[in-house]
């Protein structure tokens, strides 16, 4: 606990993480032990079948849920709950519908407070530029595509400028060809920003594409989990044959090839 | 070409695109926007026509179905005399206090009771049971507690626009899309900034449906409340014509209740544009 802060921002470090459901009166475990150490500025990904609590594991971590077991340290400090130090990004842009783009973006700022409106609407601004939408600043999120909400969404998180930011499948819902450039999209913007980033998806090829580390969640419970390194430059070649054996490899762990 | 020969030829748009001359822009406009009037309001335009032709040609009683001309010709005696204008102003005082009174207490109450599940529960059936009680039939009650002067009057017509707006209210609150009220979380948002950020401004095109329920009840309860012991009031003049049998004037005041119901629907409609701009298709 004695290094420097910088080094520290946007660590995250878990530890013996379990949570269960209940189901039918029957507790149903759906993370049991989980421990992973998540460097600063690292891109994390991960992975599972359905049912594997990839989805609640981001859920811990936003502290939209709690574990029953173990905790989660930021930076060295153990957090209960939300905090500013994190933003969310989901599958559904879910933006407010009576707000424009700018006020969406802006959103975070306002809420969490400590910078002025003005302030606020500045910064807002700089990220509606950064995803490429300063055309649309003062259009309805009813009169975007789906592509462009989620680029809206990513805006507001972004704006906030946290250390870390949770994305859970947020490409999930996109056509094919969408998909393709938000993923070219997030890798520039990532490279720009200095966010540590986890991210969930059930996209393999994604998650290579995106990741430094993949996390590969098993169904069965007492299964380890296991982490894949990625250490190809950016941006990344899909048909390079690192890229496909990566892709090969990540079948085979989940029986599909 | 006069104004009556675009109008009604039929295939003006053909005769404009190859006319020698250049066709005025207003009558081109006018004669874009024809098909849309006519498709409108071209059945009231043909009902309002036969109306007129059946009473002057005696298809029916024209002492009962005055014709249009008469009607329109007391409507307007009566408000230039001056004699229907009290009529008027006490009508939208009843009505005008009672609306106000149930949107002052009806979005706030709704407001609390969509948001709070305990007060909503131990209140819904209350609500449900008074709801399903006629306003009408609790007006004797309401003279029997107030008297049969202004209060029970404004009091009838408060108890029945106070539903729709509150039932609306928390219809609205209820369904606000829980995914955003939890991004609002996310962003630190408190309980206020939750409510007045996320929920209030979902709520508000419910309301609204509400409202204008409501300002089409305020209306026909206060004919209904005037009926029974008023001497003034438009409701009062719709009876009291009939009695002495003055009919069109019993059409006129028809016609002003019918006037002043499209008048507050549409100050509704306008203000409910303004403030929900983002729902509209070409916001």
């Amino acid at each position: 606990m004695s290094l420097a802060p910088q080094t520290l921002r946007g660590e995250v470090t878990i530890r013996h993480l379990s949570k269960s459901f209940t189901l039918n009166g029957r507790p149903l475990p759906v993370l049991s032990d989980v421990n992973l150490q998540i460097r600063s500025g690292e891109s994390l990904a991960i992975v599972g079948a359905s049912g594997s609590g990839k989805t609640t594991l981001l859920r811990i971590l936003a502290g939209l849920d709690t574990a029953d077991n173990g905790e989660v340290l930021i930076d060295g400090k153990a957090v209960k709950g939300m905090g500013a130090e994190r933003a969310v990004i989901f599958q559904e842009p879910r933006l407010l519908p009576w707000l424009t783009v700018l006020d969406n973006v802006a959103f975070g700022l306002d809420t969490r407070g400590g910078v002025s409106r003005e302030e606020a609407r500045n910064r807002a601004r700089r990220y509606v530029h950064l995803v490429g939408l300063q055309a649309f600043e003062s259009a309805y999120p009813r009169q975007l595509s789906g592509g462009m909400a989620q680029r809206v969404g990513i805006a507001r998180a972004l704006a906030v400028q946290p250390e870390i930011l949770l994305l859970d499948e947020p490409l999930g819902a996109l056509d094919a060809m969408t998909k393709i450039s938000m993923q070219q999209e997030l890798t520039r913007i990532w490279r720009d920003e200095d966010v540590t980033t986890i991210l969930v998806t059930h996209d393999l090829e994604e998650a290579i594409y995106l990741a430094d580390r993949i996390l590969i969640l098993p169904r069965e419970k007492n299964a380890a989990p296991r982490l894949i390194e990625i250490d190809l430059p950016r941006p990344r070649d899909r048909s390079s044959p690192q890229f496909v054996r990566h892709r090969e490899e990540l079948l085979n762990l989940f029986g599909l090839h | 070409m006069s104004y009556e020969n675009v109008n009604s030829t039929l295939g003006a748009d053909f005769s404009l695109a190859n006319g020698p001359r250049a066709t005025p822009a207003v009558l081109a406009r006018l004669n874009a926007l024809l098909p849309a009037f006519l498709a409108r309001y071209g059945l009231v335009l043909t009902f309002l026509a036969l109306w007129q032709v059946s009473s002057t040609q005696g298809w029916v009683n024209p002492s009962v179905f005055p014709p249009l001309d008469l009607i329109l010709s007391a409507l307007w005696g009566s408000l230039t005399s001056g004699a229907l204008l009290d009529d008027i102003a006490i009508s939208l005082q009843r009505s005008g206090i009672a609306f106000v009174a149930a949107v002052v207490i009806g979005i706030p109450l709704g407001l609390v009771m969509g948001q709070a599940r305990v007060i909503e529960q131990a209140l819904d059936p209350l609500l449900q049971f008074f709801r399903q009680t006629s306003a009408l039939a609790l007006y004797p009650v309401f003279i029997l507690l107030l008297g049969l002067g202004e209060t029970s009057k404004v009091f009838v017509i408060f108890w029945a626009t106070l539903f729709p707006i509150l039932l609306s209210t928390i219809g609205g609150v209820k369904e606000v899309d829980t995914k955003l009220i939890e991004m609002a979380r996310t962003y630190g948002a408190g309980r206020l900034a939750i409510f007045r950020r996320v929920v209030l401004p979902a709520s508000v095109p419910a309301i609204f449906v509400g409202l204008r329920l409501s300002a089409t009840t305020a209306l026909l309860l206060l004919i209904a409340a005037e009926m029974i012991g008023a001497n003034k009031g438009i409701g009062f003049q719709v009876m009291n014509a009939q009695y002495n049998f003055q009919i069109p004037l019993m059409f006129a005041a028809i016609l002003l209740l019918a006037l002043l119901g499209l008048l507050a629907n549409a100050v509704l409609v306008l203000l409910q544009r303004k403030l929900c701009r983002w729902a509209q298709p070409n916001a």
